[in-house]
């Protein structure tokens, strides 16, 4: 079943166009691996999907009754609330029938119940991304979208965080996240999506573009790929 | 459904504020400290400058006779000691060692012959002032004797104006004349115009005589209406410039009054402002206002959000420093509903140009520095007075003043605490055409840009 379609996404910024035309859909309980160069658009791509950037063209279906979690690459917490705290302020925003029920949920799935009274400023950098991750979390969405989620972690946290991200993929979740880790993407994700200035290159399975260019390893297929394609 | 998201974030970052524990603690003693500050400065008299004194009058000549009038130097010593603070000393060197070494900023030498030099009533009495070169010091003493010394001169002169009208009327009237111990009988203009009037009736009308004593008369009787008049003259030489005072344009509020319309209005301005920016500049830095703004929150309450907090905690801010001051300087609290609008409004315009400022910048040391710098050069145009510059100038600093919050509610405040004018609807008025323009900006200022 489809959670989210994307048709012709376009984003422009004055006469700079950061994302041109970009379509795709994503399944439940799939993950999207969205990869590229720096400046490929891949953040705009997100924001866009999450609600955060009014695209300049195209069209975006989202699931209208639970709506879609977002984790910005940057932890976007109040350091100076309790992680309790910052889990109760979102379920409210986010409408949350029963907020209780949710922050403890997200609680106990993050493995913070002990640190809940802990202002977010005091924990870890790895705590604090799964903080993060729990706020994108708390309403239990159909589709999660990812901003980077790995990059401020060490390879145990990051192992953890995996750990957590596909027990909700088990549970009908979809996950699109963009990375510039091609291990990352080739260990967690159904599919890849690659952008390059914007545009569109590839969107299939790691295997896919493994095939296409003939190389078993998928991060030198990917840099073979961009180079065939000019970047 | 935006009430309650309204609510939500309002007790979120009253729970971020308080703990903030310097910035809640600043919010906390700053009124304190300021009120007490403005209102022992009000309350209390300043210091009086401390003058070393030296009398050399000796006792029994400190009165001085003048015909009937007598003149007392001490009367004169002690309004004079109501500007400075005297510290008495025995000798002229004393008096210049004191003034040397600190003890006193001056000297004040009351001279043996001042008595003299004021019964004689043809020369100038002087008196004496040693200062130590400190300008200030200086000018603060010269200012303070020298009033005073105005004020004394004005009463000398209606005392020797007495004097010289007594003499005018014993010249005219007759009567007797005391002097140096003795009594001196005087006939009088008028009695004198009238025995001469009978003699020359019992002379012949072809006497020489007769003709020389009419002359005589006739002079006192010219002498006898001149000198009349010649009292109101010296009376007017006494005092020869009176001041009627006239307010126009309504009631003008006293310097005082309007000192603490003006602290309260800067406090009110820079809580407002900095926590208004740097709460929205706060969500940028933490990252959550992308988080908001993805449908949490709509940009306008998340805007009303912070200009509310901001007015809210300012107004109160303001408040309990006006209550403050009211503890120590008569305020009338009468008034306080008043007082309470025209804070939460002025507080509400500050908030909203806080915002816009917080809307542009990208962190919260760049919202306190960009509030600052905007701030400042505000107050100082809103208090330039009218005749420091020139008449474009002032136009111009009209205009711009106009064009922030700071005078309007800086006026608002005045017209609630000491009812001057403009009046409280008019700058009411002023401050919320202003909410709007700067809510505009604000919004404009919030839009997403590029990632």
């Amino acid at each position: 079943m489809t959670q989210l379609e994307a048709k012709g996404l376009t984003k422009q910024f004055g006469a700079r166009v950061a994302v041109h035309d970009v379509s795709f859909t994503l399944a439940a309980g799939e993950v999207l691996a969205i990869i590229g160069p720096n400046g490929a658009g891949k953040t705009t791509l997100l924001s866009m999907l999450a609600g955060g950037l009014q695209p300049s063209a195209g069209e975006l279906r989202a699931p209208s009754e639970r709506g879609i979690g977002w984790v910005p690459q940057q932890t976007a917490v109040y350091s100076k609330l309790s992680v309790a705290e910052n889990l109760r302020l979102f379920a409210r925003l986010e409408r949350v029938a029963d907020l209780d029920a949710a922050v403890a949920r997200m609680l106990t799935q993050t493995g913070l119940a002990e640190r809940s009274g802990d202002p977010v400023g005091r924990l870890s950098g790895g705590n604090r991304q799964r903080v993060n991750i729990a706020i994108g979390l708390i309403g239990d969405p159909a589709v999660l979208l990812l901003d980077e989620p790995g990059s401020s972690l060490d390879p145990r946290q990051r192992a953890r965080l995996w750990e957590f991200i596909n027990a909700r993929v088990k549970a009908g979740t979809s996950v699109a996240f963009t990375t510039h880790d091609i291990a990352e993407a080739e260990r967690y994700a159904n599919r890849l999506l690659v952008l390059a200035d914007g545009e569109m290159l590839f969107a299939g399975p790691p295997a896919g573009l493994r095939s296409a260019e003939h190389d078993d390893d998928l991060e030198r297929a990917f840099v073979a790929f961009l180079a065939e394609h000019g970047h | 459904m935006a009430i309650s998201t309204l609510r939500a974030l309002l007790a979120k970052d009253l729970r971020i504020l308080a703990r903030s524990p310097a910035l809640a603690g600043l919010l906390i003693v700053y009124p304190i400290a300021i009120a007490l500050l403005i209102g022992l400065a009000l309350s209390s008299s300043p210091a009086l400058p401390r003058v070393a004194f030296l009398n050399e009058i000796p006792p029994d000549q400190a009165v001085i006779r003048l015909g009937s009038e007598s003149i007392d130097t001490t009367r004169y010593e002690r309004e004079l000691f109501q500007a400075i603070q005297p510290v008495p000393v025995s000798s002229l060197a004393q008096a210049k060692a004191d003034v040397r070494n600190g003890t006193t900023i001056a000297a004040l030498i009351i001279p043996p012959q001042l008595p003299d030099e004021l019964a004689s009533a043809s020369e100038t009495a002087y008196v004496d002032v040693i200062y130590n070169g400190n300008a200030v010091n200086q000018s603060l003493v010269e200012n303070a004797i020298e009033s005073k010394l105005a004020e004394a001169n004005a009463k000398l002169a209606a005392q020797l104006s007495r004097v010289a009208d007594s003499y005018i009327d014993l010249l005219l009237r007759g009567g007797n004349l005391d002097f140096l111990g003795s009594s001196y009988k005087i006939l009088g203009l008028d009695k004198a115009s009238t025995l001469l009037a009978a003699i020359a009736a019992h002379l012949p009308s072809s006497s020489p005589v007769r003709a020389q004593i009419e002359q005589v008369d006739q002079f006192a009787r010219i002498a006898v209406q001149h000198l009349g008049s010649s009292k109101q003259v010296i009376g007017a030489v006494a005092a020869p410039i009176g001041v009627n005072q006239e307010v126009l344009s309504g009631r003008r509020t006293p310097l005082n009054d309007y000192a603490v319309a003006v602290a309260v209005a800067v406090s009110l301005m820079f809580v407002c402002i900095l926590l208004a920016s740097g709460m929205l500049a706060l969500e940028r830095e933490e990252g959550t206002l992308a988080r908001l703004r993805r449908g949490l929150v709509s940009a306008e309450l998340l805007l009303a959000e912070k200009a509310i907090l901001a007015a809210l905690v300012g107004a109160g801010v303001a408040f309990a420093m006006l209550a403050g001051i009211g503890v120590l300087v008569p305020l009338g609290w009468g008034r306080a509903v008043l007082w309470l609008v025209a804070i939460v409004a002025g507080g509400a315009c500050f908030a909203t140009l806080g915002v816009a400022m917080g809307a542009l910048v990208r962190d919260v040391r760049a919202a306190s520095l960009l509030a600052l710098f905007v701030s400042l050069p505000l107050v100082f145009l809103a208090l330039v007075p009218s005749a420091a510059v020139s008449g474009g100038l002032f136009d111009v600093i009209r205009v711009v003043s106009a064009l922030f919050p700071f005078k309007p509610a800086l006026e608002a405040i005045d017209a609630a605490v000491n009812q001057s004018q403009p009046g409280l609807l008019e700058s009411l008025g002023h401050l919320a055409a202003l909410i709007a323009g700067f809510g505009v900006i604000a919004r404009l200022a919030l839009r997403p840009t590029s990632s």
